[in-house]
């Protein structure tokens, strides 16, 4: 077990060749609630490396909702740096910020969040409209991310017609299909029984063999326990940085749905 | 995000929620309605009133005097005492004229009056507008023969009783015969027919074609009108530019012609189908300035009825524009996906308000004697309105949807 890692101060942002993907400096972010100033996040200074598989955890009003709005660009700091991809990402407008989700960042929601009028394919697809994909390419590359989650079979479904682990997979497939440098999960399996979970999580592992760097939100111990990399949040600040790929449990060959 | 996935994307809302789409576009539809039926209507009745009415009363670039006016309302005693005092128009001062005007053009005269015609077989028709002309007559009024040929001057000249007929007269006469050579009776008289009139169709109720036109110097001469008198003479220019000029020209000929000292009244009417037409160009801009508001009205409240139900429509779809967000989407791809939507929506309303408008205008025309023809900037105009009024509308729910925190609104339920 290592504390937090010590990030100097100062310095030049991360390259391509380090291998960071985020890196963060002091993180801060303070709202204001009426005449009170709630400080959700005191300090952070978080390095992910390329293809790390990194779960983030913490009791309720630790801040990790809010670190991880932070990180995945629907927030901006109060101070404090955040390079993703080699980019500073802290202080860029709306419009820099929203280029920057489309293009490093796949989330995936407890909720799914698929469109219910959208067919399977069509919620794929959607990140690439804005990405001003063209739409014969953007049809292909949707559905070489629904096969990658086994879903090709299911492309003209809707959300309703889908059950609860398939819906999670779309979802997957919508975060991966524009190769984001980051897949950000808020509490994947929240909405998911515990087969379904498992069988996200042997998704999850799949891909994170494949190379896909993970950062995931769960206040789920059990679920925590598959990523390799432990991060606990309280009171706004990182408590605990565990490393355990000895115990880094790989889901075994689970039947999938 | 492309336009046209945003069109996609609003017909895929307007059929998913179908009676709430109804209910927001009604506003649209029945501005857009009510505009295209006004207009069609008026513009039936612009091209029948410039078309065939104005000509048929004095004819195309064509100046006409007569004793008394050609449309009269409600004349008082006293005015109409004094256009009985005026001296008829004669034979004569149509020759006399017509030796005279130097703006090129043509000279023809012409008397009306309603009466019996008697065909074969005992077939009669009260009520046909018997005519008695010059040769220059039919070129002068544009009229088109179908069967045979109109007469000529020499016809003319020489009082021949030979007749044109107009297509309800010879189809109530001949059916399906060729009426050609055949003999009918005018007030009396025998009349020979040596042609048949184009349809022309019917204006108010009343038949175009209910007419027969003869030689002015036949038996009719006399019968008519008082013997050599005729109702009016119209001068019909080569060149329309040079209309005015005629006017000018044939007024002060005819002054001449009745020796009236410059201090005197005009005693004729001096008319050009300009005039005529001006009483049917009051009626026309009358509603074509009330049309604008009554359609604004209508608009209007179906562009607060769309706001609000676009209002509506972003609030339900809050979380939908927070995942569109932290997809990728910035601000001006919210605010147009919204206002495309509320754009389609409405301009689904204006197509189908402009089928309903030409539907009305039909209806209208079909079951009363007004007219409708169908101006195609009218359908331009009404897409477009019903397009405008949803963008307008959609403006600031637009606005209000692409203001929205992402993070906020994933949250919300």
């Amino acid at each position: 077990m290592s504390m937090t890692k010590a990030i100097p101060k100062q310095g030049k942002p991360p390259t391509e060749e380090s291998g960071t993907i985020i890196l963060t400096r002091d993180l801060q972010r303070q709202y204001q609630l009426g005449s009170e100033t709630v400080r959700a996040l005191r300090g952070v200074d978080l390095e992910v490396r390329r293809n790390e598989y990194l779960a983030i955890m913490g009791p309720s009003g630790s801040g990790k909702s809010t670190l991880m709005n932070l990180i995945g660009c629907l927030d901006t700091p109060s101070s404090g740096e955040y390079w993703l991809n080699g980019q500073l990402v802290s202080g860029m407008s709306e419009d820099a910020l929203a280029r920057v989700r489309n293009r490093e960042i796949g989330f995936v929601f407890q909720t799914f969040n698929l469109l219910p009028r959208s067919s399977a394919v069509e919620n794929v697809e959607l990140p690439l409209v804005y990405a001003g994909v063209p739409r014969g390419e953007r049809r292909e590359r949707a559905m070489n991310a629904l096969e990658s989650v086994e879903l090709a079979n299911r492309m003209g479904h809707r959300p309703n017609e889908l059950s609860g682990g398939q819906r999670q997979r779309v979802a997957i497939a919508r975060a991966l299909v524009t190769h984001p440098s980051i897949l950000l999960a808020d509490e994947p399996t929240g909405n998911l029984d515990s087969k379904t979970s498992e069988d996200i999580m042997v998704l999850f592992h799949r891909l994170h063999e494949s190379g896909q760097t993970i950062i995931m939100v769960t206040h789920e111990h059990d679920i925590a326990q598959h990523a390799e990399r432990l991060v606990t949040l309280r009171d706004g600040r990182i408590a605990a940085d565990v490393r355990h790929s000895q115990n880094h449990a790989s889901p075994g060959a689970t039947a999938e749905s | 995000m492309h336009p046209f996935e945003a069109v996609r994307t609003a017909l895929e809302m307007i059929w998913a929620h179908k009676l709430r789409s109804f209910f927001t576009i009604l506003g649209t539809v029945v501005g857009v309605t009510f505009l295209i039926a006004v207009i069609t209507l008026i513009e039936g009745m612009n091209n029948y009133v410039e078309g065939e009415l104005a000509g048929m009363v004095v004819g195309m670039n064509s100046v006409v005097v007569r004793r008394t006016p050609s449309m009269q309302v409600n004349p008082s005693r006293e005015t109409r005492r004094l256009w009985q005092s005026r001296p008829r128009f004669t034979f004569d001062d149509a020759e006399w004229l017509s030796e005279r005007l130097e703006t090129p053009g043509e000279i023809s005269f012409s008397s009306s009056s309603q009466g019996r015609v008697d065909g074969p077989n005992s077939k009669t028709i009260d009520g046909v507008m018997i005519t008695a002309a010059n040769a220059a007559y039919f070129n002068a009024r544009d009229m088109k023969i179908s069967q045979g040929r109109a007469f000529q001057s020499q016809e003319d000249a020489r009082g021949l009783p030979v007749v044109v007929i107009g297509a309800d007269v010879a189809k109530t006469f001949f059916d399906n015969t060729s009426p050609l050579g055949k003999t009918i009776r005018i007030r009396g008289f025998p009349y020979q027919v040596i042609g048949v009139m184009e349809p022309q169709g019917s204006l108010f109720g009343f038949s175009l074609d209910n007419l027969v036109i003869a030689p002015a110097r036949s038996r009719l001469n006399g019968v008519i009108n008082t013997r050599n008198t005729i109702d009016q003479i119209s001068f019909k220019v080569a060149d329309p530019r040079q209309l005015i000029t005629a006017v000018a020209e044939l007024e002060g000929w005819m002054r001449v012609r009745r020796q009236l000292a410059p201090t005197e009244a005009t005693n004729f009417e001096v008319e050009t189908s300009e005039a005529a037409l001006s009483f049917w160009t009051r009626i026309s801009t009358i509603l074509l300035l009330a049309l604008p508001g009554l359609v604004g009205i209508s608009l209007v409240v179906g562009a607060v009825v769309i706001m609000n139900i676009m209002l509506v429509s972003v609030s339900d779809r809050t979380r939908e524009i927070g995942l569109r967000k932290s997809l990728g989407a910035r601000r001006r791809d919210i605010m147009s996906q919204f206002m495309i939507e509320s754009g389609t929506l409405s301009g689904f309303g204006g197509l189908v308000g402009i089928g309903l408008g030409l539907g009305l205008a039909a209806l209208v025309s079909m079951v009363s004697p007004m007219p409708a023809v169908v101006a195609p900037w009218s359908i331009v105009l009404g897409l477009g309105l019903g397009v405008g009024v949803g963008v307008a509308a959609g403006a600031y729910p637009a606005w209000r949807a692409s203001r929205l925190d992402p993070i906020e609104a994933l949250r919300k339920d």
